[in-house]
């Protein structure tokens, strides 16, 4: 069995599976429940500064959509901060964490951007014995109209600014936890690293509506026949997640800088393939909240055993594994040329794969009257859309063409050498020199 | 009256009213909206599927899916309707598992196909529950058609040249209207009276008249006297006779057709006093023969078996059918035929002799066997009757060509009647529906 014990800026926790600041973890209650079912850590929900604390909605604060048998796809919520007092939270932290000592506990933070504000709150919280904070610079409703949350993390500057006064004035890790609600997920990045950030975690939800309801019209979810954009997460969002998660990873600006990554983690693999992009560890929420906490044991024996298939031993060894081969579109090797290949053993004749190329791609895969779907290797561009509609897993592959046989569609020979849009001759850029 | 199952003789009351009742309800009870949703989303959404190309009418089966999966399932129906205006009754009887789900890619594929049927069913159900009828009359042309059968090609020609703006009277010899979807098709598929329902529902095109206990040749009715007062006559008229056994002791009481049992036993106000026998026989490999078989075990019969002349992949009626039969009890008895109904006064016993194919012919072997029978029924095929002799005949049935058209001019004809199809309702559907379009292509010319 692989270790499954993780180092994540000196905090040692028994696997890589933090739960993230969220209701999940919004109290005592809930996260002694995460921590006997086997999580590795939790990140607390988000503390506001001393005071009466933030009130909530009192209608639905979460919407979904869903795949076929009401399978939870997206979630959305509008719910804010912590709605229990300071007090209150930082005590139950503190016995928490004195029980668990093995597991990671994070307190995640939000207060006014002013420096008297975080001077303030940042003592009490290291008083608890918490391992760390993660400054929510992410969550893109209600808080933000506030000039908190997203609306800091959507100003590089404030990022800096903030990071810097916590590393002032808090002497354990700091993590800041960003918004995706923005154009180059490098600029934050690269602000918290300048503030002196320990980590990043990433993402935070993606501003939503989950549906309208064509009654009522009203945005989903509705209070009062109103809606207000929530905070997109789960399945849905992990492809938009682990592409910020890796252009953090591999802009030289902020590599080596270590990342949560969070983002419609569900399963193990889900997971494995966030820390092979650059994570260190990773947070969920939406697959506990669907779930509950059990989900974190077919997680952890998953990638235990994948590790072990591998040879991995240490989480350590495979994160980033996968950072060197994502690179920009115009360095893709333009001389990889690769065919649809259709196995009749395993075609079952529903002829999406024509329909598809047929109607919205390259006419390259023809139809006999008896159903037999074969490729045109004269039309095929290797795009992938028929493996993708294909119903079948491995029914539909795609070929490589050996070099120096003649790809039919161009009636060009397939080179060896790797060439890439840089070297091209339609382009207008390419070096001339060369 | 709680006679139980063992007592002698055909007699009522063998089962319990709760054991009837379960025993006759619906076979494949209907999806609940959300049981939909999921059987919906496992279609593929084929190109050029290959379940339409296997429906007799024609339904876009993958759009009427995905209709449903969008949550629209009026809409589905009307996909289906307009194909297939008994599209309700079609989703409850069709043999679908020869038909649309036996070429269903994921049948080919899992052996688990799409559900088609139950599929089909539901939508039509929401449709009918609304009791809305998404159609409408084309402006009147002046036309009227008569139409002798108010079977599924009856109905189907009917609604079609209502549809198309004709004026339509339908006869029957019936007391009520529907064919055999009101008097044979097995009472565990269409629960609920739903074949009253669906006619009734058809009829809400208007523009058609329905006389019943009105059948050709009696009562005034003629071909010829059709003709002279209408502009068209679509015939469908079934198979209104019933093959014999040609074995000795046929005559004797307890010995029927099963094609009477079926109808009494779906037409009858209460099944608990509905007599069947304790040792059931039931000549004939068909659907007719199952249908009686299986409804004999429901009503209580000790022991029943299905007798047929040749082997199982011969039998008329599918695997489907058969294993439904043998699930409920039934036994199935191949290459055996009848010799004898033995009895002092009323039948007691078959005697079957075994038959062998010998040089591609079908002959007994002299070995016979005996079953207890108290109630012997048979099923051996209907045979057209009653046709009027200017037409002429193709084999035993009405000669067609193209969209039913007679050696008659201005007669049509479809359904069981007419020869080509299989008998299916389904395909009687598709013929009623596709003379309809031919008479109205006729008479606008």
């Amino acid at each position: 069995m692989a270790d499954l014990t993780t180092d994540f800026l000196g905090i040692t926790s028994p696997n890589p599976f933090w739960l993230a600041s969220a209701p999940p973890t919004d109290k005592e209650y809930n996260v002694r429940r995460a921590f006997e079912a086997g999580w590795g850590g939790v990140v607390w929900k988000t503390l506001g500064a001393e005071g009466p604390p933030v009130v909530n909605v009192n209608g639905p604060r979460y919407g979904a959509i869903y795949g076929a048998d009401r399978r939870l796809l997206g979630l959305n919520n509008i719910e804010l901060i912590t709605d229990r007092p300071l007090e209150v939270n930082l005590e139950e932290m503190a016995r928490v964490k004195s029980d668990y000592p093995d597991r990671a506990l994070i307190a995640s933070i939000m207060v006014p951007c002013e420096e008297g504000a975080w001077k303030e709150i940042l003592p009490r919280v290291a008083e608890t014995g918490a391992d760390g904070i993660e400054l929510n610079f992410g969550c893109p409703h209600g808080m933000s109209e506030r000039g908190m949350g997203s609306a800091v993390g959507q100003v590089p500057e404030y990022i800096e600014m903030v990071t810097r006064w916590c590393k002032t004035y808090y002497d354990k890790p700091v993590i800041v936890k960003l918004t995706p609600n923005i154009t180059d997920i490098r600029k934050p990045a690269a602000a918290a690293k300048n503030g002196g950030a320990d980590a990043v975690s990433l993402i935070n939800t993606i501003n939503s509506i989950t549906s309208v309801n064509l009654d009522t019209m009203s945005p989903e979810p509705s209070i009062d026949g109103k809606g207000s954009h929530g905070g997109y997460c789960g399945p849905a969002v992990k492809p938009i997640a682990m592409s910020m998660v890796s252009e953090i990873a591999r802009n030289p600006e902020t590599h080596g800088l270590p990342i949560s990554g969070i983002g419609g983690i569900t399963t193990w693999r889900d997971a494995a393939e966030f820390i092979s992009l650059g994570c260190g560890n990773v947070q969920v929420c939406t697959a506990a909240m669907t779930y509950g906490f059990k989900i974190v044991e077919e997680m952890a024996t998953g990638l235990s055993k994948w590790m072990d298939e591998k040879g991995y031993t240490n989480v350590r060894d495979f994160v980033g594994q996968a950072v060197p081969n994502v690179t920009d579109w115009q360095y893709l090797n333009l001389n990889y040329i690769a065919k649809a290949k259709i196995d009749q053993d395993q075609c079952i004749k529903c002829g999406r794969c024509y329909a598809a190329c047929e109607d919205t791609s390259h006419q390259a895969i023809s139809m006999s009257a008896d159903r037999v779907f074969e490729v045109i290797d004269e039309e095929c561009v290797a795009c992938n859309l028929c493996v993708d509609v294909c119903p079948v897993e491995g029914c539909i592959t795609m070929e490589q063409m050996q070099p120096g046989t003649v790809d039919p569609r161009t009636g060009k020979r397939v080179e060896e050498e790797y060439a890439n849009w840089t070297m091209h001759p339609n382009n207008p850029m390419a070096n001339a020199a060369e | 009256m709680a006679h139980g199952q063992t007592a002698p003789g055909i007699l009522a009351g063998r089962l319990s009213s709760e054991e009837i009742e379960t025993n006759f309800s619906d076979l494949h009870p209907p999806y609940a909206p959300h049981e939909a949703a999921v059987a919906a989303d496992r279609c593929y959404f084929c190109h050029d599927a290959p379940c339409v190309t296997a429906c007799p009418t024609d339904i876009d089966i993958p759009l009427f899916i995905r209709q449903i999966q969008a949550g629209n399932p009026e809409g589905a129906a009307e996909t289906i309707l307009s194909q297939n205006i008994l599209g309700g009754m079609c989703a409850r009887v069709c043999p679908t598992e020869t038909l649309c789900e036996e070429v269903c890619v994921r049948e080919v594929a899992e052996g688990k196909p799409v559900e088609i049927g139950r599929l089909q069913r539901f939508a039509t159900d929401v449709l009918m529950e609304a009791g809305t009828h998404p159609f409408v009359r084309a402006a009147e042309t002046g036309k009227r058609i008569a139409v002798v059968g108010a079977g599924p090609a009856g109905l189907a020609c009917a609604h079609r040249l209502a549809m198309l703006g004709h004026q339509v009277t339908i006869y029957d010899a019936n007391p009520k209207p529907g064919g055999l979807n009101e008097y044979g098709i097995a009472a565990y598929k269409a629960t609920n009276d739903f074949a009253q329902a669906e006619v009734d529902w058809l009829l809400k095109i208007g523009g058609i008249s329905v006389e019943c206990d009105v059948a050709l040749g009696d009562g005034g009715l003629t071909l010829e006297g059709l003709r002279g007062e209408f502009d068209a006559v679509f015939l469908a008229i079934g198979l209104a006779g019933v093959n014999a056994l040609r074995a000795q002791g046929e005559d004797k009481p307890g010995v029927h057709h099963a094609v009477d049992f079926i109808a009494d036993v779906r037409q009858a106000d209460d099944l608990l006093k509905h007599p069947v026998g304790r040792h059931v026989v039931v000549i004939g490999g068909g659907m007719t023969a199952i249908d009686a078989a299986v409804k004999s075990k429901l009503l209580g019969a000790e022991h029943v078996t299905v007798a047929y002349r040749r082997g199982a992949s011969a039998m008329g009626a599918s695997k489907f059918e058969q294993d439904l039969a043998t699930s409920k009890g039934v036994k199935l008895m191949f290459n055996v035929q009848p010799k004898q109904v033995h009895g002092e006064d009323v039948a007691t016993e078959i005697e079957l002799e075994y038959t062998a194919t010998v040089d591609g012919a079908l002959q007994g072997t002299g070995e016979t066997v005996r079953l207890p029978a108290d109630q012997v029924l048979k099923a051996i095929g209907q045979r057209l009757e009653g046709v009027p002799d200017a037409l002429h005949l193709n084999g035993n049935k009405i000669a067609v060509i193209g969209a039913g058209r007679t050696s008659v001019e201005g007669v049509w004809a479809g359904g069981d009647c007419a020869a080509g199809g299989e008998d299916l309702t389904v395909t009687a559907v598709a013929e009623g529906r596709d003379a309809a379009m031919d008479i109205d292509a006729t008479l606008r010319a």
